[in-house]
């Protein structure tokens, strides 16, 4: 996928004035928040389940080399072949390789953010080799020529009345009066058109959410059944993975799946979660002659070890992107590449560099909401706060960004002039507020808030003095009528 | 050779050494013996309840539900479930002794078919190696009984389930599994199946039957009270 995020500004002006956008943004903010707490308070043992996930994958992280040679030998021991690839480049090579030994014209496709992260489907359009890809959502953005704007629901941008126009724009084999409409129509529409697929395609891709140590199993967690049709049906199964969807046992799989529908799209479960494991057996009346397995570093290695470990317990269910406010007003495509939302503006600098996607992890409010609905407990804004640090010390944020910093850090390492220097601001703001009629309309160096709303004038008293003022009355009021410990924390 | 640069990488990241005897007990041990997790409650129950509970769960995801004596009368229930649909008497079927066992004479008009799907088969039968309670969940096994297009292709999926194969959690399931299939070994393909095929792909709405079966109706055998 073309990489924009160092237009991230440029993209995100641009996503706040397009209607189309800002119309189907609504679906995510309405649709997932309640499906996902519902699901959540459903489950007595959500949040305790949510430490075990955590704990699972931090403990797989600090094994993860022996865990990936166990699932390795697994995987030959059942008849299926092991890949591997440092980059971009070198998992597309292996998967033409595989599609060229067995003559494939046609591949199938299941969701994988794998595929669009080494930017798959061009790599084999520009070597002959046709890539269809079959999730809803997936089909919708590579006929529109776009890349994912969520991790689950590629398609989350487009609304249905782009979808009908796109779909009579490519289906012109189909007669030109149908009525498509309603949801369900277009739904049948792409089921039909891409049965015949499913049916003569000679290689099926899929991505993998997890692979099991214990018994050299991929497993896919799917709504539609375009996985398993995608799995299924052809010569050869080809799996795109990264290092961490390693997973130890069966047991463990179970423990993380309670948490990733429904965190996802507040489902108890997803439709069809499939473990595959190697290829057809002799016995086996169906199922693929073929099975390979792409394990794809392409950076995370380097990750371990460092302040962004914890990211690579990331599985994917776009809870932070849901529940974003940034995401919600420009969407994902403006994060410039595949992963969008708190987990992309960490992931995307590890991944492409922080000298590229400097913007994403700036693109904050640090309200917190990430982490706090992150099934697998990463704290996001705390590894946004650590590539802004790193992006200072490598000299990259622009000079007025850096000189504004270096002065308010002057004052904040000396408690009593910042004290001193905050008191005379806003004493003196106040009184120029009140003679201002409360607001500022304009303001020297603010002009970027300015510009679209007033600021507010203080009232010409410092944070530090209304809070010392207050402990002062709750200490005298505590003094006058002893109270119970507990409600002197009800603030 | 990318493999062992990559390996080696992880290792340097870590800080650890490939030797580490005391890493690679851990690691083995886990494999060995894998730690029970945390078990949700909710299908921690006795037997008769466990089925209701699953019935609930997987008519809450939209799959259909009946409960038979026992497994003779499957056919009818079959035939019935057909008739109610306005479906053609027409189905097809894995080789599974468990379903070739049963009265399909008793059906006449019925025509029954054994095999996978080529993608022309209205309905599909399947037995299932168990169910899940706590989600409503059919666990489905390939081999040569039960295809596995059969659990995709056809427009209707009928899924037979014992009643006493139904467990409260997956953790239980995954203990059979491994007792049937030996410690480490799978079959080619397990299907975990929660309700019928569906996507909310376009402005989030859910609609049934994407490109999976459209409806998804379970028998269950046995275990009445």
């Amino acid at each position: 996928m073309q990489l924009t995020s160092p237009a991230f500004k440029d993209n995100a002006a641009h996503a706040l004035h397009d209607p189309n956008l800002q119309k189907a943004l609504g679906h995510v903010e309405k649709g997932f928040i309640d499906k996902r707490k519902a699901a959540a308070d459903r489950l007595p043992e959500f949040e305790a389940l949510r430490d075990r996930a955590r704990d699972i994958k931090n403990h797989t992280l600090a094994h993860i080399d022996l865990y990936l040679e166990a699932y390795e030998r697994k995987v030959i021991a059942s008849g299926g072949h092991v890949h591997w690839a440092e980059t971009a480049e070198e998992a597309r090579a292996i998967v033409l390789d595989i599609c060229r030994r067995l003559d494939a014209r046609t591949v199938t496709k299941g969701k994988t953010m794998i595929a669009e992260e080494i930017g798959l489907n061009d790599y084999l359009e520009e070597h002959g080799v046709r890539p269809v890809e079959t999730d809803l959502g997936e089909y919708i953005i590579q006929i529109r020529n776009e890349g994912p704007s969520h991790i689950i629901a590629p398609a989350v941008h487009v609304t249905k009345e782009q979808v009908e126009a796109d779909f009579r724009r490519v289906h012109t084999h189909l007669a030109t009066d149908r009525d498509l409409t309603e949801p369900t129509t277009l739904l049948g529409e792409a089921r039909a058109v891409l049965r015949r697929e499913f049916l003569t395609a000679d290689v099926g891709i899929t991505g993998a959410n997890f692979l099991v140590a214990e018994t050299g199993t991929s497993i896919i967690v799917t709504n539609e059944g375009n996985g398993d049709l995608t799995q299924t049906l052809p010569k050869a199964h080809i799996v795109l993975a990264s290092i961490e969807k390693i997973t130890p046992t069966l047991d463990d799989v179970a423990q993380i799946l309670r948490v990733l529908a429904r965190s996802a799209t507040g489902q108890d479960m997803s439709c069809y979660t499939t473990f595959s494991t190697g290829p057809r057996r002799p016995e086996d009346p169906d199922g693929p002659g073929e099975y390979h397995v792409v394990i794809l570093d392409n950076g995370r290695s380097a990750m371990l070890g460092t302040e962004f470990q914890d990211m690579l317990r990331c599985i994917r269910c776009g809870a932070c992107m849901n529940h974003c406010p940034v995401y919600h007003s420009v969407g994902g495509h403006a994060y410039g590449w595949v992963y969008p939302g708190p987990m992309g503006s960490v992931l995307t600098p590890s991944l492409v560099g922080v000298d590229k996607a400097g913007h994403l992890p700036n693109a904050s409010t640090f309200c917190g909401r990430c982490e706090s609905v992150c099934p697998m407990r990463i704290p996001l804004p705390k590894m946004m706060r650590h590539w802004r640090e790193r992006e200072f010390e490598r000299h990259l944020n622009p000079a007025a960004a850096r000189w504004g910093l270096g002065l308010w850090a002057f004052f904040a390492r000396r408690p009593k002039l910042y004290r001193l220097a905050t008191g005379v601001a806003a004493n003196l703001l106040g009184w120029l507020g009140r003679r201002a009629g409360g607001r500022f309309a304009t303001m020297p160096m603010a002009g970027g808030w300015t510009k679209y709303r007033d600021l507010p004038a203080p009232e010409g008293r410092t944070f530090h003095d209304l809070w010392a003022e207050r402990l002062a009355r709750q200490a005298a009021k505590a003094a006058k009528s002893p109270a119970p410990a507990s409600a002197a924390k009800g603030h | 050779m990318s493999r062992d640069a990559i390996l080696s990488r992880i290792r340097r990241s870590l800080g650890v050494a490939a030797t580490d005897i005391d890493r690679r007990a851990t690691v083995s041990d886990r494999l060995m013996r894998p730690p029970r997790g945390l078990i949700p409650k909710r299908g921690q129950l006795p037997p008769a309840e466990r089925t209701r509970l699953f019935a609930m769960m997987a008519e809450r995801v939209n799959c259909t539900v009946a409960r038979v004596a026992d497994a003779e009368a499957i056919p009818e229930a079959v035939a019935d479930y057909l008739r109610g649909r306005n479906l053609p008497a027409a189905l097809r079927r894995g080789a599974d002794p468990r379903l070739a066992a049963l009265p399909w004479d008793g059906q006449p008009q019925l025509a029954v078919s054994v095999g996978p799907s080529d993608g022309q088969d209205m309905v599909g039968l399947s037995h299932a190696f168990a169910g899940v309670a706590e989600t409503g969940t059919l666990v489905l096994v390939s081999g040569e009984d039960n295809p596995t297009t059969l659990n995709f292709l056809p427009e209707y999926h009928i899924v037979v389930v014992r009643a006493e194969e139904i467990e409260g959690d997956t953790e239980t399931v995954w203990d059979r599994l491994r007792r049937v299939y030996g410690k480490g070994v799978m079959p080619r393909t397990v299907n975990m199946v929660t309700g019928p095929s569906r996507s909310g792909d376009i402005e989030q709405t859910i609609l049934l039957g994407a490109h999976g079966p459209r409806s998804l109706h379970i028998l269950v055998v046995g275990g009445q009270d």
